[in-house]
């Protein structure tokens, strides 16, 4: 009998099972549906966009297509002397058949940005050749424009043979191939990029650690204070966090003016004989930025010290240590996580700012974020608005990642 | 020990200062009656506010901030909001990696957004359309959505929703009667998110919008880069106000949702 | 109430995602002051004679804007204002439609310089050194804006490599007419850059034209350069105070360009049409003094409009055209060396 009822215990449960299994299941599979949507409107409509861009910092399909028999006659030069008459006679057909079609101006471009200068050669070049001519192509080539007796425009050429290349991703470390195909640096008058970057992150450093110093005490006294001062405080924080990053822009500009509220105020106290220039300079953009970040280092500390019971700063206290080394010994160690959170969130926001140096700052305060949108809308070198948005990117996502494992996203919860 | 205390108090009260004073500097500004850019008031009047709203210019863009902030807050909250419950109802595979990827326009740089945006959004005719911004805005701010309305649902208790499918509720009722109500205050919040979010958003816009989508940052953006007229500072100055609606509105929701919990 | 805020939001939603398929003329100028008076001049009653509506938008120049706006097909303008360098460049690229003159009263309704295939000419204007008298006296030359020593304070100049090697060798002593002789070189360049070096901890950069008297008002310079017609506005609508040095000042002419593939193309003949009469190019000098294209837009100014305008005599004397052709050839080149330059 009881052996029975066993077996018959055994089915029933080995029905719910299988009954609880498919409800797990079918419950798997409406959670997937429900998840589908949002899923595919970002793979779609932002992932793949940003996998695009991102894949033209190391594609280069925009010559091969308009010069095709150069670039196929170029195929085994060496990059040591001048190429020999069959390129040149490819480079007249070529030129004549795109100036033709109207094809000329993208490969031009790409051309350029590797030597500022070559969109005139190969336009002002195909113009000139476009009538035929007698005598080998070569002196006509060099007629129509001396700059292709240089080794270099012909390695121009050559290294936009396409389809991939590391051109943009050298170019944004201040490095190229020459003509040989070794990587040397640019010339210095055309050097710019390991300064911004060094730039970019020395900014981003500077702003995380004046945040940081801001943030903690006023953090500590709104953790530690009675209820009605600590949400008076709290407001304050909550107010500008809330708050349009351009209207807190314009709010400095009108501030920092010549004619300003600071100066002014600077001025009739005495602390200056005239009005300073305090704006489109660096101590503006810093200025800001740490006025903008502000809130969100002192919120992930306000929500760890809340965590801390303030008893153990009295028990320390009670047990004889000196103010400054309970401070250090009980309360630091306990925060650190909210340090960790806050200047993971400054610094990786601090790289990517964009409207604040534009606004803020002069021609030497420029981040990266400035430069990306430069090179996509005011030239046409969309190679290196991604491939400086690589390395960005790149950045940003290893930092956030190396966060991830030495610290992990659970140590603190702001809300 | 009193002075270090005393020296803590001051800094931070400084600190506090300092991050409202600019907002405190804007405003009585913005009812200047003259045009300066400082201290004491020639007088007070509503000048710059008249301006505003006889301005072909701002109304427009306070049209389209408001359109498009509205439009892409629909998507968000609703795409955000089955999303978040997908992920509440049960563990999908890879759910880590899906997460990671709804939390992606959270992480990516403004900027990089904007511009890989554009280039994606122009050969399908979507640049320069308000249906372009509209999905971009969306898609900045549905990660809010979702970890707002998680985070309501990691409170919300399991058993209820088998009990309404036990008294003969199918799913969708279900939800509608016993889910919504329950996590609605964490839906709204996370509908306000996302309306602040396109409200303040200035690069996607710099990037995507055509001259027929300025909104009131692009607009700001534009007249900071020429002259800082005070009309600027009444279109701030609004800004501010409606900020602190929303601010409000979300800590209210929030007093709201502790309440209910048990 | 529910209903109420769905039908609200689905009509908002459905308003806002409106397809502007059949957007309107889009006409893009320099912004601020200029294009203040070109909407009260042109641009309303063209719209008021015509029925045709119109949106406005403004821009801070460079090529490369152009270049992108046609590579990327995210192209939303129309009737776009060029200065010289970018309406030839950009007409060899094909940015341009070519313009059917029969169609705008013929070539030879305007000035022979104003005539382009790609594009009209819209105004005759000059890019000065512009100083506030309140705070200088005296009329500054070019080599007092380089000297920081004796005149302290920070300087105005224009983001961008034009203009601003002219400017450097003008105020290192190298005479008007052998300016752009000397910049063909190599030494003249590098000539050009050192000064530029000289002064660069000093310049306040601007961008938008409207930017230049705004900083010079606010103080935020000591003296700029700047296109002449907006420190002469200024000092009518702001009652500034501000200089204009004529000498050594860079004259130049903007054009009219329809965007290549643009959907408006009718519109746009038709507001080049209407912007041809020189009495509706008269109007604009009293507002703004810059000179008008069309034969006849120029003639019984008040002498008082004279003294202020780029076309009176005794200022186009004095001052040095701005060499296309230079440009045309080195832009690029220039360009990027500026750039990597200015950013360091």
């Amino acid at each position: 009998m009881a052996h029975v009822a066993a077996i018959e215990t055994g089915k029933a449960a080995a029905a719910l099972a299988r009954r609880a299994r498919r409800a797990g299941y079918g419950q798997k599979v409406s959670a997937a549906l429900l998840v589908l949507p949002l899923l595919l409107f970002v793979l779609v409509a932002f992932a793949a966009p940003i996998g695009a861009m991102l894949k033209r910092g190391v594609e280069d399909r925009e010559v091969a297509p308009v010069l095709p028999r150069t670039i196929g006659a170029l195929s085994g030069w060496s990059g040591t002397a001048l190429p020999d008459e069959p390129v040149f006679a490819a480079l007249v057909e070529d030129l004549r058949e795109a100036r033709a079609a109207g094809t000329l101006p993208s490969a031009a471009s790409r051309l350029n940005h590797d030597q500022a200068g070559l969109r005139t050669t190969l336009i002002g070049s195909a113009r000139r050749l476009a009538a035929p001519f007698e005598g080998p192509a070569r002196e006509a080539v060099l007629r129509a424009d001396p700059a292709w007796g240089q080794l270099e425009t012909w390695g121009a050429l050559a290294r936009a043979r396409g389809p991939w290349t590391d051109f943009f991703l050298l170019a944004a470390l201040d490095l190229k191939r020459d003509a040989a195909g070794t990587i040397r640096a640019v010339a210095e008058e055309q050097a710019v990029f390991r300064t911004v970057f060094g730039r970019t992150f020395w900014i981003a450093a500077m702003v995380t650690a004046i945040t940081l110093v801001l943030a903690y005490p006023l953090a500590a006294l709104i953790a530690l204070s009675r209820p009605a001062v600590a949400s008076a405080l709290l407001f304050a924080v909550l107010l500008p966090f809330w708050t349009s990053l351009l209207v807190r822009t314009a709010a400095w500009m009108v501030l920092l003016a010549r004619e300003g509220v600071a100066n002014h105020a600077l001025v009739a106290l005495g602390l200056f004989g005239a009005p300073q220039q305090l704006l489109f300079n660096r101590f503006a953009v810093v200025v800001a930025m740490v006025h903008i970040l502000l809130p969100f280092m002192v919120l992930p500390l306000y929500a760890v010290m809340r965590q801390i019971p303030p008893i153990h700063l009295r028990a320390a206290s009670s047990l004889g240590a000196h103010p400054v080394s309970a401070f250090r010994r009980v309360w630091l160690p306990q925060t650190l996580p909210g340090i960790g959170a806050g200047c993971l969130m400054v610094f990786i926001q601090a790289l990517g700012f964009y409207i604040t140096p534009a606004l803020l700052g002069g021609g030497a305060d420029q981040m990266l974020p400035y430069f990306i949108g430069f090179y996509a809308n005011q030239t046409v070198n969309w190679g290196m608005a991604a491939s400086l948005s690589l390395l960005l990117l790149a950045a940003t996502l290893l930092i956030v990642g190396l966060y991830g494992q030495l610290v992990g996203f659970g140590a603190v919860r702001t809300s | 020990m009193s002075a270090i205390r005393l020296a803590w108090w001051v800094v931070g009260l400084a600190v506090a200062v300092f991050l409202v004073a600019p907002l405190l500097v804007i405003v009585p500004l913005s009812f200047s009656d003259g045009s300066f850019l400082h201290f004491p008031l020639p007088g007070i009047g509503m000048r710059w506010y008249r301006a505003f709203f006889s301005s072909d210019f701002w109304l427009t863009a306070l049209w389209n901030s408001l359109t498009i902030g509205i439009a892409s807050t629909i998507v968000a909250t609703a795409l955000g909001t089955l999303a978040a419950i997908g992920l509440w109802l049960a563990v999908i595979p890879g759910a880590s990696a899906i997460m990671a990827v709804l939390l992606l326009p959270l992480v990516v740089p403004a900027i990089i957004t904007a511009v890989a945006l554009t280039f994606a959004y122009a050969p399908v005719g979507l640049a320069s359309t308000h249906g372009g911004l509209i999905i971009a805005h969306a898609l900045l701010a549905s990660p809010f959505v979702v970890v707002t309305v998680g985070a309501t649902l990691s409170q919300f208790d399991r058993t209820l929703l088998r009990a309404a499918s036990s008294c003969g509720a199918g799913p969708v009722t279900a939800f509608r009667r016993v889910m919504l109500p329950v996590i609605l205050p964490g839906v709204v919040a996370g509908a306000v998110f996302a309306f602040a979010t396109s409200l303040d958003e200035s690069v996607v816009v710099l990037f995507l919008a055509g001259p027929s989508q300025r909104t009131l940052p692009r607009q700001m953006f534009a007249g900071l880069k020429d002259t800082i007229e005070l009309t600027i500072l009444a279109a701030a100055t609004m800004l501010v106000v409606l900020s602190l609606v929303l601010m409000l509105l979300v800590r209210f929701l929030s007093a709201r949702g502790e309440a209910r919990r048990p | 109430m529910r209903r109420f805020l769905l039908a609200a939001a689905g009509a908002a939603f459905v308003l806002a995602a409106a397809p502007a398929s059949s957007r309107d003329l889009t006409i893009v100028s320099w912004g601020g002051a200029y294009q203040d008076a070109q909407r009260e001049v042109y641009f309303r009653p063209f719209s008021q004679a015509t029925g045709i509506r119109f949106v406005e938008d403004s821009w801070d120049g460079g090529i490369g804007v152009l270049r992108t706006r046609i590579q990327s097909g995210n192209n939303t303008w129309d009737l776009v204002q060029v200065e010289s360098e970018e309406l030839l460049l950009g007409c060899e690229e094909g940015l341009f439609e070519k313009l059917d003159y029969s169609r705008i009263g013929g070539r030879d309704h305007y000035l022979p310089e104003a005539v382009h295939d790609c594009g009209i000419g819209t105004i005759l204007y000059n890019f000065v050194l512009a100083w506030d008298k309140d705070k200088f006296q005296g009329t500054p030359t070019w080599a007092d804006f380089w000297n920081v020593e004796r005149y302290p304070g920070k300087r105005g100049l224009r983001r961008g490599v034009k203009l601003n090697l002219e400017y450097a060798l003008l105020a290192d002593g190298v005479p008007a007419n052998q300016v752009y002789d000397t910049l063909r070189t190599e030494a003249g360049v590098e000539r050009a850059f050192r000064m530029l070096d000289r002064l660069k901890p000093h310049i306040v950069w601007w961008q938008s034209s409207a930017q230049a008297p705004q900083i010079l008002g606010a103080g935020e310079v000591l003296m700029t350069s700047s296109p002449n017609g907006r420190i002469t506005n200024a000092n009518r609508t702001e009652r500034r105070n501000f200089g204009i040095q004529w000498t050594g000042s860079l004259y130049t002419i903007d054009s009219w360009v329809i965007m290549k593939g643009s959907p408006n193309v009718e519109s746009a003949y038709r507001f080049l049409s209407f912007a041809s009469n020189p009495a509706v190019q008269a109007k604009l000098i009293p507002l703004i003094p810059y000179g008008g294209p069309a034969k006849g837009a120029n003639e019984g100014l008040s002498p008082a409009l004279l003294a202020e305008s780029p076309t009176n005599p005794a200022n186009l004397s004095v001052s040095l055209m701005i060499d296309d052709q230079f440009w045309l050839d080195n832009l690029d080149k220039l360009s990027q060396r500026f750039n990597a330059w200015v950013a360091r």
